[in-house]
């Protein structure tokens, strides 16, 4: 296949294959011996819009189906706002423009079942929690009616047609309609009971205030059934205070830690942690950099203005070590930050690995492993054991379950 | 000292790589504007395949003596190849990351002879 390169000059490239493009890491983990310990990825994706045709049917109102199914088939609708995304680089990320080449087979498992195993399988990666890509944009739209229908459409499509197939490997949280905290509540209780939905996530790109009294109901409802939230972040270049970025890597460098920065303060100052202590919260995608800054800021302000904080019992960082992180894209370039970030999370329990798969800047497991500071507790632990007691994720093998049980990580 | 065969020098056209293994090893082999040149297929970021992806030329800034921006170009004078994982560059005539010039892949010597091209190792 040819890919465009500089001044319409093409490039031969090698036909896609997950499965190929990703030996080195099969290799990797190899090397590291990843199959005898239980690897979760608690954050990644798939192209749920590339199905719509198969999403479409649930949407529950007529209306916004026919004017989804319209507009598209003349090529003239868009289901949610566009944004200025150049995440495949120019070509440069080849997966990105060869996606839909890539063969699977027709009579097989649904296309994203197949195509995940392949990267799965090369990465080690025991079990994966699914997200979808164009839908972390939901919360752009201004028809509220959309995002319902779309997050219902997409929810009971993934929880029926998508998760059964995969033999338990994926799951989800999935995709709450935050505009509508009433619709919210009613899609937690739809679909909260049903097998491989481990939780319900906030896609962060919005700024809605999670504090607000309209949401408790829906909080109360995921923490009394033993299920996870999680704030899912992402890029926006329209969102006002970005509008001078003139780089997509500016744009995604700071808005992932932008929404996640944003969300956490409001959560914190405003003491949901101690309204729903039972409730785990994670936080998606947004690196880990951004933490130590809110922490010692928010530490900062409230010793200062505790007046402001009534709903505290402790420091705003107490809170945020309370909750959960996904590793990806972790940032590594100065190795004794990163090791004091660690720290003051409390990585061992709180950290969880996140390879962010198919997306342009995915990590893998041995991005954790081969850190030079971590116990051999806290490797096994982050890389799966704590995904494995949030999730109750049962071992594949014999070796996972003597490893899971030596650090205290067995939940199933 | 082992040559391995790579392939018949007419068989390599200019702008285009072969990627050959050499024990458990790979070995990226480009031709550009006529020289051949050989890198590890392991990139130094995070381990993926280096040499099997976009090869494309560096893209610069102008700044004009006034200092203000004339905007992006393509260079006329370098080229880089892409690690299709994430997009690492590296410089195809030396094997420089262009991130960072001090990080190199390995390279290897070429010997062409007898019509082939064969890489040492």
């Amino acid at each position: 296949m040819d890919l465009i390169s500089d001044r319409g000059n093409r490039v031969a490239v090698e036909e896609l294959n997950t499965s190929r493009l990703l030996k080195n890491a099969r290799k990797q983990a190899d090397k590291l011996r990843l199959d005898d310990m239980l690897v979760v990825d608690v954050d990644s994706h798939h192209y749920e819009f590339e199905h719509l045709d198969e999403v479409l049917p649930f949407f529950e109102n007529e209306v916004f189906k026919q004017l989804v199914l319209a507009g598209r088939s003349k090529g003239r609708g868009s289901l949610l706002p566009s944004q200025t995304s150049f995440q495949d680089m120019g070509g440069r990320i080849t997966r990105y423009p060869m996606r839909s080449s890539e063969k699977t087979d027709k009579g097989g498992k649904h296309r994203d079942i197949q195509l995940g195993s392949r990267w799965m399988d090369a990465l080690s990666v025991d079990y994966a929690c699914l997200f979808p890509t164009q839908m972390l944009h939901v919360g752009l739209t201004t028809m509220p009616e959309v995002e319902n229908n779309l997050c219902w459409a997409y929810n009971r499509w993934l929880t029926e047609k998508i998760l059964p197939g995969s033999d338990g490997r994926f799951y989800s949280m999935l995709c709450l309609p935050f505009s509508d905290p009433d619709e919210s509540l009613r899609q937690v209780e739809k679909f909260g009971d049903r097998k491989g939905v481990g939780g319900f996530c906030i896609t962060a790109i919005r700024t809605l205030p999670v504090h607000h009294n309209s949401y408790m109901k829906v909080y109360r409802a995921i923490e009394e059934r033993g299920l996870s939230l999680s704030f899912h972040s992402g890029t926006n270049s329209g969102e006002p205070i970005f509008k001078s970025l003139n780089r997509f890597a500016t744009v995604h460098a700071l808005g992932f830690p932008w929404y996640a920065m944003l969300h956490m303060s409001n959560w914190v100052t405003n003491g949901i942690g101690e309204r729903f202590p039972k409730m785990p919260v994670i936080w998606i995608e947004a690196g880990l950099a951004w933490i130590p800054f809110l922490m010692q800021r928010l530490d900062h302000e409230y010793m200062l203005r505790t007046s402001e904080y009534p709903g505290l019992k402790k420091l705003p960082s107490d809170y945020m070590r309370d909750m959960f992180y996904s590793s990806q894209p972790m940032e590594v370039t100065d190795m004794i930050q990163l090791e004091s970030t660690f720290r003051m999370i409390n990585a061992e329990t709180q950290l969880m690995y996140a390879s962010d798969y198919p997306h342009w800047d995915f990590d893998v497991p041995g991005k954790i492993y081969d850190l030079p500071f971590l116990s051999e507790k806290a490797r096994h632990s982050i890389l799966g054991g704590n995904a494995a007691r949030m999730f109750k994720l049962a071992p594949r093998n014999e070796k996972q379950r003597a490893n899971l049980q030596r650090f205290g990580n067995l939940a199933a | 000292m082992t040559e391995t065969f790579v392939a018949k020098t007419d068989s390599l056209k200019d702008g285009e790589r072969m990627i050959v293994a050499v024990g458990d090893r790979e070995i990226g082999v480009f031709r550009h504007r006529g020289k051949f040149y050989a890198y590890s297929n392991t990139c130094l970021h995070s381990g993926g395949p280096a040499c099997e992806g976009l090869i494309i030329a560096k893209v610069f800034e102008q700044i004009l003596p006034d200092k203000t921006s004339a905007g992006l170009f393509f260079s006329d004078d370098d080229t880089h190849f892409v690690c299709p994982w994430h997009g690492y560059e590296y410089n195809i005539e030396t094997g420089a990351c262009a991130g960072d010039p001090k990080q190199k892949l390995r390279s290897f010597p070429l010997v062409v002879k007898d019509a082939g091209i064969y890489v040492v190792t």
